[in-house]
């Protein structure tokens, strides 16, 4: 098995200020996510999870710390480079799914696309680029679902919808903050269905959120967020 | 790409925001009516106050004005003979105007010109503010037959054939007079004529003296007729409106009846002089300031009044030289050779361009026109407060979109570009629309005046007040390109603020925010 380290984040510390006083959300953070693996990270609700996504995904600034990405830092490099990351080298999946409500399944999906090149450069290929779409709504299995408006989907619809968006800038690594967080059991289980076949086929890495220890089982490692810090293992370990 | 995507899409779902930018809308229409109006307006004054004035006018003040025409007019031309072209001599007389009118005398202060008709059509409009239609083409000053204003319903009958039925009757009337006189008083016949009543054109009172003397005793009105003169429709008329709201002109005199202009002589010891005239026709600029202060002559008969002629050399003078300059020729610059040619120190000269005559009139204009588009600019501006209310707005309900935008890489100024251009379009799409309706309204003005009146019953174009028949109207390309820049500069304006919020916003607070 291919053993590379897609992103480490070292000795990371984060605290938010809440009226003066500050509160450490984490506290000296290791971590790596290993190439072609599934990655989970469990913890309890307001444990930092989600603080440590952004902080992986540059949406913010680690207090101290670094975070590389495939060696080369990525938390304090200049805005561009930053912008070129998300946009390409990583995709992001959330909890609430963040479909732009003006646009349809397809347009969402283009968007990455839309952002990542100048308008002419994605006129003259966006033929191409919206078969590319199309594929990878075929792909989550929504093509009959392409014209819709996010608002006209249902929940699992627009997590399909956006894996899709994710995937379409073909990225190194998925980012998944409690993708199956605001679905019912059924659905979350279709959804990490997907998320699994997509790390298998593919060979995608999948770094994914969440608080729900049986979700996690699914992954090939696990991390728990506690008291601000991370403990490895196993999930069976960690649920015994 | 997805900036302009976004953008159209906001612009399809955000209604609000098309409702903050009506006040553009009617802003930038406001402001292509009132320019296009106010230029309709003022060019209309230009046309009328230039036609009326020449470019150059060279007044002597002197009572017996500049001797020589001829050799002035040389003279300008060494000095700009390559601008000037046309250039007529005039005689200018403050005068009395007398009218007899139902047995009293209406005595109007009017600015007696003698013209000379072959020149004077080359420096200003002056025929075509005629009423008869040949006038208009060719003036003269013989009474013409018939024919006044055919386009005036109103207008009175005139020329020659009203004059011989006015003489007519005036004579029918006197023998009738006379007849009732001889029977009331049969031995006094040979008198009853000097006591006639007033209902007959009366006879010379004894303040005015008659210059013609022994001849006038044969002067047969219903064939023959006093020099010609053409009185400013003013001065001889008055405009009022009857109890159906009509406009309605009264005249007092009208082309075929004798009038009396009492003005000064050219000597150095001035004396009045009285003369009989006959109206042969009415100008009308549509400049109540011209119209009720002119009257013209010929001017070969007013040197020959005012005694302009000297005996030995019979050199004729005048008091005024008119100039019309070739099209684009610079007034102020010719103006100032011909007053370095003709010093003030040493010429009683008064040497103007028409700009300069009605220097007060034209600024005032202007500045009205200034102050209006600053007052309506203005309310645009205060559109665009609430452009900026509404994008706050947005920005704020697209917080979470943002966060979005930014997590899939878009950069700050990718996120503020959207807003930016949001505001673009709103900006053009706004003022588009007030251009629009601006051009329909402006296109359409006068049948909207008309609308207009008949709802409320009220003129919004009194025409005792104004000339025109209808509003003039001028569209400048350049003020539509200025209207249009400003309105959509003031939307693009007002978003920036907005969108800076957007560019700004913590990407983790955005994807947070609910
Ligand atoms: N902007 C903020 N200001 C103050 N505290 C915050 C802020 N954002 C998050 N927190 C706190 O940080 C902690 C970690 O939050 P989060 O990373 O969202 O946890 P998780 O995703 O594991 O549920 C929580 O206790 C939360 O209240
Ligand atoms: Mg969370």
């Amino acid at each position: 098995m291919n053993s590379e380290i897609v992103l480490r984040a070292q000795n990371v510390y984060k605290s938010y200020h809440k009226d003066r006083i500050e509160v450490p959300v984490l506290r000296g953070v290791e971590f790596e996510v290993t190439a072609g693996l599934i990655t989970a990270l469990v913890g309890r609700s307001g444990s930092g999870k989600s603080t440590l996504m952004h902080l992986l995904a540059t949406l913010d600034h680690p207090d101290r710390g670094e975070i590389h990405f495939r060696g080369e830092r990525i938390d304090n490099a200049t805005r561009a480079r930053r912008d070129s990351y998300r946009n390409h080298d990583i995709g992001i999946i959330f909890q609430f799914y963040h479909l732009l409500p003006e646009l349809s399944a397809v347009e969402n999906v283009l968007a990455p696309t839309m952002i990542g090149r100048s308008a002419w450069d994605f006129f003259r290929h966006r033929k191409e680029a919206r078969r590319r779409a199309e594929a990878m709504l075929d792909r989550v299995g929504l093509l009959h679902r392409a014209s819709h408006k996010p608002s006209e989907m249902s929940g699992g619809e627009m997590q399909r919808a956006a894996i899709a968006r994710a995937l379409m800038t073909d990225p190194s690594l998925l980012l998944a903050d409690e993708p199956t967080g605001n679905l019912d059991t059924e659905t979350g289980l279709d959804i990490l269905k997907l998320l699994t076949e997509i790390n298998q086929d593919d060979g995608l890495t999948i770094l994914m959120i969440t608080h729900d220890d049986s979700i996690a089982e699914a992954a090939d490692r696990c991390h728990r967020m506690e008291d601000g810090q991370l403990r490895q293992g196993m999930p069976e370990l960690l649920i015994a | 790409m997805y900036r302009w995507l976004l953008c159209f899409r906001y612009l399809r779902t955000r209604y609000i925001a098309l409702a903050s930018i009506i006040s553009v809308t009617l802003g930038v229409a406001t402001l292509i009516v009132v320019n296009s109006v106010m230029a309709g307006f003022s060019a209309e004054m230009h046309e009328r106050l230039h036609g009326l004035a020449s470019d150059i006018l060279i007044e002597c003040h002197t009572s017996g004005g500049m001797p020589d025409p001829e050799g002035h007019i040389e003279e300008i031309m060494k000095v700009c003979g390559d601008e000037v072209v046309g250039s007529s001599a005039s005689v200018h007389v403050p005068a009395m105007l007398g009218i007899e009118f139902n047995g009293q005398l209406i005595t109007r202060h009017v600015n007696f010109v003698g013209l000379d008709a072959e020149t004077y059509d080359n420096v200003s409009h002056f025929g075509r503010y005629l009423l008869h239609p040949e006038n208009q083409s060719q003036v003269k000053f013989d009474l013409r037959e018939d024919g006044f204003a055919p386009d005036r319903d109103q207008f009175p009958a005139s020329g020659w054939n009203y004059r011989r039925a006015r003489v007519a009757y005036e004579r029918a009337f006197a023998v009738e007079q006379a007849r009732i006189d001889s029977l009331r008083a049969p031995a006094d016949i040979p008198t009853s004529d000097d006591t006639a009543p007033s209902m007959q054109i009366p006879p010379p009172s004894d303040i005015f003296k008659e210059t013609e003397g022994a001849t006038a005793s044969e002067f047969d009105p219903a064939v023959e007729q006093y020099p010609g003169v053409i009185l400013g429709i003013s001065t001889c008329s008055s405009r009022m409106r009857d109890e159906q709201n009509n406009v309605k002109d009264h005249y007092y005199c009208r082309p075929g009846d004798d009038v009396r202009m009492m003005f000064p002589n050219a000597s150095d010891n001035p004396k009045v002089v009285n003369q009989k005239f006959t109206v042969v026709d009415m100008y009308e600029s549509g400049m109540s300031e011209y119209d009720s202060t002119f009257a013209f002559c010929r001017l070969d008969q007013m040197q020959e009044f005012r005694g302009m002629i000297d005996p030995a050399t019979q050199a004729r003078s005048v008091t005024t030289i008119q100039l019309k300059l070739a099209e684009g020729a610079d007034l102020n610059a010719v103006r100032d050779a011909l007053r370095r040619r003709f010093p003030p120190n040493i010429y009683a000269y008064n040497i103007q361009t028409w700009r300069d005559m009605q220097g007060p009139l034209l600024a005032a204009v202007r500045l009205e026109t200034t102050i209006l588009n600053i007052l309506l600019f203005l309310i645009i501006a205060v559109a665009g407060f609430g452009i900026l209310a509404t994008f706050f707005m947005i920005v704020v309900e697209k917080t979470r979109d943002i966060g979005t935008l930014k997590a899939l890489g878009a950069s700050g100024g990718g996120v503020m570009s959207i807003f930016l251009t949001y505001g673009l379009l709103l900006g053009f799409l706004g003022s588009g629309a007030g251009l629009v309706g601006g051009l329909l309204f402006v296109d359409h003005i006068n049948e909207i005046a008309t609308v207009i009146e008949n709802i409320t019953g009220q003129e919004v174009f009194d025409p005792t007040v104004y000339y025109f028949t209808e509003i003039p109207t001028i569209i400048h390309p350049f003020t539509l390109v200025w209207v249009m820049a400003g309105a959509v500069g003031i939307a693009v304006f007002s978003s920036v603020l907005p969108a800076l919020r957007a560019a700004r916003m913590h990407p983790v607070k955005a994807l947070r925010f609910e």
